[in-house]
């Protein structure tokens, strides 16, 4: 690990113990990942404090994992300009679970929550104004869900004899097209019936 | 006689207005000519650009970044390359990074072009869009010899640049680099010093450095409060490190300093793009690892492996391995970044797209708060608003 994200995370298990649960590093990028409990005071000591001075909130997203029982992982990139440094911070939840709001600490917070309930339906407890965003009006569903189809449940027209916008479930005049590639991209590795390679194969590994 | 209690008034704003600069409802609610409250309704242009994206392979995904912010579309499809690359480990070649830096300041530039014109005839002042857009379109065309393509180039891909530059689109861009100033200073001529432009920018929309942290501010928005911040110079990605430029940065805050910065952000992209004409290498554009990066036209006609290379990376597409990034370009209007989640498959398994522009819309409230309605639109303006990448 970079020794300035051991520092940090190292001065966070001091100064907030158990805020942070697991700290990680990918491909230099800081990862931290903490629980509904200590989420707004994790930011707020990241925002406020001197080693961290992490004063912008870039982005909040979530993803999903439908098979994990703790199905989204809600995302949130942060930036210090004083320190020229990134931290993401990672909070699993489930769909019934809430997630505090950072809109007291960062007031850009409240459109990308509204952004994270709209298509994912993530609920974000004390956010003053949890409205869909993205989404039509009186839209039913979370669109980025990975059990929610690409093409979704209603579609929209004018009509020419109500004069009005109708909306429709969606028909589709070609099933959509799921294609599988999960083909080995070297090709076929071991050829059907062709035993003299095997067996050359299996040789080489008794000489190793 | 008593004093008549004014009921405040709800006016609504767009969604088809030409100062909403695209699809924007805008619910004020007034109290007389002063906005007491403003509720910006987006996502009337919404596409579902993330869903869409999880669905193809990256190459095909590369498209969707250039009809987000169409008014800079070579910005975003750096942003998705620059973390396609980070994932796989590879890094573009020596050319292509000077290439993507060059069109990636060009597209700078159109963009300031069409958001300082469309600004001014906000305010009321139409030349300058006649002026502008003469000169946008001559990008337009350095757009179309590159890549084919006015708008939607599809031109920085996973790896490099598509093409190299045809013969001779060096010299004209120079030969741009050296018309193009004046055109700079006469759109100055017209604006900087004018009564009427100073009198609907000047102390509106005034955002203090504080704020500018607290809504998540980048960009022209960010420095025209006096921050001096930008990725270019901060976390260089590409060649950025190895150029020479300044970065202008505003006193007050207000919609004039943002025009400022811009107006001085097209002179430096100018020094960058004379820089990148005069040290550009020779050498490949794209890498040449063929298990990433499709093999060249020749290769293809002699070499049986060339020729299935092609079909598979066009067909089933790169393996990502497993992985996530955040990436951050600084695009014309801010902090662009794409953040990737790869579960080792040929598709993304998920793709924010973290657009500058909807952050500067969510401050939209906070900034209007005690302005009166006709600053309601400068104060648009001068955000550089696209509803392309706000609603994704």
């Amino acid at each position: 690990m970079n020794p300035a994200h051991k520092e940090l995370v190292d001065l966070l298990e001091v100064s907030l113990p158990g805020a942070v649960t697991h700290a990680e590093e990918f491909r230099g990028e800081l990862i931290l990942w903490t629980d509904q409990e200590h989420l707004v005071s994790l930011a707020t000591f990241l925002r406020d404090n001197p080693n961290a001075l992490f004063k912008q909130l870039m982005d909040v997203t979530a993803v999903d994992y439908p098979q994990r029982e703790q199905r989204f992982e809600v995302v949130y990139n942060l930036l210090s300009l004083s320190h020229n440094r990134r931290v993401r911070l990672k909070l699993p939840t489930d769909e019934e679970t809430p997630v505090p709001s950072l809109c007291g600490v960062f007031s850009a917070a409240n459109w990308f929550e509204r952004e994270v309930w709209d298509l994912y339906g993530v609920f974000f407890t004390d956010h003053p104004d949890l409205r869909r965003i993205l989404t039509d009006y009186g839209f039913e569903g979370h669109p980025l869900r990975k059990d929610f189809p690409l093409t979704g449940y209603v579609e929209v027209r004018y009509d020419e004899e109500m004069k009005r916008v109708v909306y429709e479930p969606v028909q589709l005049k070609q099933e959509f097209r799921g294609f599988d590639f999960e083909s080995p991209w070297e090709g076929i590795l071991h050829l059907p019936g062709d035993e003299k390679a095997e067996t050359a194969e299996h040789e080489d590994g008794g000489k190793a | 006689m008593a004093e008549a209690a004014i009921k405040p008034l709800t006016l609504n704003f767009g969604p088809q207005h030409p100062a909403a600069h695209g699809v924007l409802r805008l619910v004020l609610e007034m109290d007389g000519e002063v906005i007491e409250r403003a509720d910006p309704h987006i996502g009337l242009l919404h596409r579902g650009t993330e869903k869409l994206i999880e669905y193809k392979t990256y190459l095909q995904a590369l498209p969707y970044f250039d009809r987000l912010d169409y008014v800079s579309p070579m910005s975003q499809e750096h942003a998705f390359a620059l973390a396609t690359e980070k994932l796989l480990g590879i890094e573009a070649p020596r050319r292509a990074q000077y290439i993507r830096v060059l069109f990636a300041e060009l597209t700078r530039i159109a963009n300031h072009l069409l958001n300082i014109t469309t600004f001014a005839i906000d305010v009321g002042a139409m030349t300058p869009l006649l002026w502008g857009f003469e000169e946008r379109e001559r990008i337009m065309e350095f757009y179309e010899r590159v890549s084919g393509a006015r708008l939607h180039a599809a031109y920085f891909r996973p790896g490099g640049v598509h093409q190299d530059l045809p013969t001779g689109l060096l010299e004209d861009i120079g030969r741009f680099c050296d018309t193009f100033p004046k055109t700079i200073d006469d759109l100055e001529e017209l604006l900087t010093g004018n009564r009427i432009f100073l009198q609907r920018t000047v102390d509106i929309g005034v955002v203090s450095e504080e704020d500018a942290f607290d809504w998540g501010f980048t960009g022209p928005m960010l420095r025209g409060s006096g921050v001096p911040w930008d990725l270019r110079r901060a976390q260089p990605y590409e060649v950025y490190e190895e150029l020479d430029f300044q970065i202008p940065v505003g006193k007050n805050g207000d919609c004039f300093d943002r025009y400022l910065v811009r107006m001085e952000e097209m002179r430096q992209s100018l020094v960058i793009i004379r820089q990148c004409i005069e040290k550009m290498p020779e050498g490949p554009v794209m890498v040449e690892n063929q298990k990433v990066t499709p093999p060249r036209r020749g290769e293809m006609k002699r070499s049986m492996e060339a020729l299935i290379h092609h079909f598979k990376l066009y067909t089933e597409g790169v393996h990502v391995p497993p992985g996530e990034t955040y990436t951050a370009v600084e695009a014309p209007k801010g902090e662009f970044a794409v953040y990737l989640v790869s579960d080792g498959s040929n598709r993304p398994y998920k793709c924010k797209i973290r657009a500058p522009g909807f952050p500067h819309l969510s401050a939209m409230d906070f900034v209007c708060r005690g302005h009166m309605l006709a600053d309601s639109v400068a104060i648009l303006g001068s955000m550089d608003v696209v509803f392309g990448e706000i609603d994704r």
